[in-house]
């Protein structure tokens, strides 16, 4: 007897690759995020055709929430066109028939890794940020059992005393990605390793930001009009990235978070990072008409 | 009741700062603690002796609020603090340890993170009472240091890279840090070479004439206690065998087994 003829003839059973009971689950541990904010949700985390530590976190969320009128925009590091965010996006809508697109305006569901878009999202759009260590307690208590009591107990002493430490050794606060962030003035979480940069672009945003972790099995939320706070001490306030001043070769922007770029004679170049804002500056530039959203930074400072 | 005793001037009586009544605590079958009580007044130095295995450590646990015993109660004569603090929660508890119990362990891996600086441990202790600002850790770290004759060159040395008697001026500072209204003090000279003890004593001795911080010291070294304490307890198979004034115990011990723990000393 061969497994053809065991199994049943092969049908879409499910709308969205996952099958219902999971996307229940999903939806569940989402509400639960959003109803505590920065606290991590832990979840029965699916198999999906990525592996684990690629996006599956991000992946199952966006697969939850993902509908036929969707549309649906991936984003690596800034990018539309990495190898691995047009694998997820063409994923995503093949599963889904949802849409597809590079345009930040557009997009109704933005999955991303390490990076929020220079324009500002508004209250109909949903960020989901891949997170690949969902613990930012990790780096001063390794046992997971104390972490979520320390989290219980709102203890996070520990937390500024790195802070102390890396001003003691450095002279200034050493921590570029995944910077700790006090949320509604309760949890501290590690907002994915986006840029210092991006941090500031979750407090009070009109956007639902869901951060999954499916590796380690764990979900967060930030709901809209939500404090996050990052963790720095009184006197010494908070930087981001000096990026400030620099321009993009390619499309002469200025003020905006840059990819560096090593050149042949050792010194660096820079191209804006969100990479379908630097398309729209150069249309713009040669004389196009591209509908620009507002954006969180003006002239290098937070507008 | 006469005219006489209605006018005579009420007698101050100093209330004490700590109280603990009636701890009883076992671990399975081994009895640790059984019916222990004890009072500390404000000021004074309670030294507590006895055989390993006495209890003597369980009682500075329960004293410090990491453990609670079977049955009994403890009262600490602090503002808006409840009659029994073992009714506190975890987080009460810790906060209460932050701000107003300072502790100093025989072995400095428990009480100090050793990769981080030791300016860092001291602040530590300041952060988790909620300060904020860069600039108070650092003052309020060196003045702790200082206090307990720590070198302030060697202030950011993390406490690996320091000798036993260093280590334990770093927890010293530590406890220190934030005026505690009781210091905890378990076995703190204990494995230092005697010269370094000695300095580590008249630092602890300084401190408790300079600022008369009550504290409570546990060790099993006679000579320790004789040096530091005012009165005495003495402990046996997790009971309180005798107590009194250090000297009246030194000199004029009652029980048999304190008799013998002195003539084994001398």
């Amino acid at each position: 007897m061969s497994l053809s003829e065991l199994t049943g003839r092969w049908k879409a059973f499910s709308y969205g690759f996952l099958d219902p009971s999971a996307k229940r689950e999903l939806r569940r541990k989402m509400i639960k995020a959003v109803a505590v904010p920065g606290c991590q949700m832990p979840y029965a985390s699916r198999e999906v055709p990525i592996a684990r530590g690629w996006g599956t976190g991000g992946l199952q969320v966006t697969l939850t929430l993902v509908k036929p009128a969707s549309v649906v925009k991936v984003i690596d590091q800034g990018a539309d066109d990495s190898v691995n965010a047009a694998s997820i996006r063409r994923f995503l809508s093949r599963v889904s028939g949802a849409s597809e697109t590079w345009d930040t305006l557009d997009a109704t569901l933005i999955q991303s890794r390490h990076r929020i878009p220079e324009e500002r999202l508004s209250r109909d759009q949903i960020l989901i940020l891949q997170v690949p260590n969902p613990e930012p307690l990790r780096g001063v208590e390794p046992n997971m059992s104390t972490a979520r009591q320390m989290h219980a107990d709102a203890d996070y002493g520990r937390m500024w005393l790195q802070l102390y430490e890396q001003m003691v050794r450095s002279g200034r606060v050493m921590l570029g990605a995944s910077y700790p962030a006090m949320v509604n003035g309760r949890h501290v979480m590690t907002p994915s390793p986006i840029p210092r940069w991006d941090v500031k672009k979750l407090h009070m945003a009109e956007h639902l930001t869901i951060l999954s972790a499916g590796r380690e099995k764990r979900i967060f939320a930030v709901p809209p009009h939500t404090r996050v706070e990052p963790l720095v001490f009184d006197d010494v306030p908070y930087k981001v990235e000096d990026h400030a001043n620099l321009t993009c070769a390619r499309s002469g922007v200025t003020g905006y978070f840059m990819n560096e770029i090593p050149q042949e004679d050792g010194s660096a170049g820079y191209e804006v990072s969100d990479s379908h804002f630097g398309i729209k500056a150069i249309d713009a530039r040669d004389g196009g008409t591209p509908t620009v959203g507002q954006t969180w930074y003006k002239n290098g400072e937070l507008a | 009741m006469s005219a006489l005793m209605k006018e005579a001037p009420r007698l101050v009586r100093t209330q004490p700062l700590m109280e603990l009544s009636g701890l009883s605590k076992s671990y399975g079958d081994v009895r640790a603690l059984d019916d222990v009580s004890a009072r500390v007044y404000p000021g004074e130095v309670l030294g507590i002796v006895g055989e390993s295995g006495s209890g003597k450590s369980t009682l500075l646990r329960m004293m410090n609020l990491e453990e609670s015993p079977d049955t009994g109660s403890y009262r600490l004569d602090l503002p808006e603090l409840p009659e029994d603090l073992f009714a506190l929660d975890r987080f009460e508890r810790r906060m209460l340890r932050a701000r107003r119990i300072g502790i100093v362990y025989q072995n400095p891996h428990l009480g100090l993170l050793m990769k981080h600086s030791s300016s860092g441990n001291v602040a530590e202790r300041l952060l988790v009472a909620g300060e904020r600002r860069f600039a108070v850790l650092r003052e309020k770290a060196q003045v702790a240091l200082e206090a307990s004759e720590f070198p302030i060159p060697r202030m950011d040395a993390p406490p690996i890279e320091l000798s036993g008697g260093m280590q334990q001026r770093v927890q010293l500072a530590k406890a220190i840090a934030l005026e505690p209204a009781v210091l905890l003090l378990d076995e703190p000279t204990t494995g230092l070479d005697v010269s370094v003890q000695a300095l580590v004593l008249d630092t602890l001795k300084r401190l408790q004439q300079e600022r008369r911080i009550t504290m409570v010291l546990v060790s099993h070294d006679l000579g320790v206690i004789r040096t530091m304490a005012d009165r005495v307890m003495v402990m046996r198979h997790g009971r309180v065998i005798e107590e009194g004034l250090a000297d009246q115990v030194f000199q004029d011990p009652q029980h048999n087994y304190t008799q013998q723990l002195v003539h084994a000393k001398l």
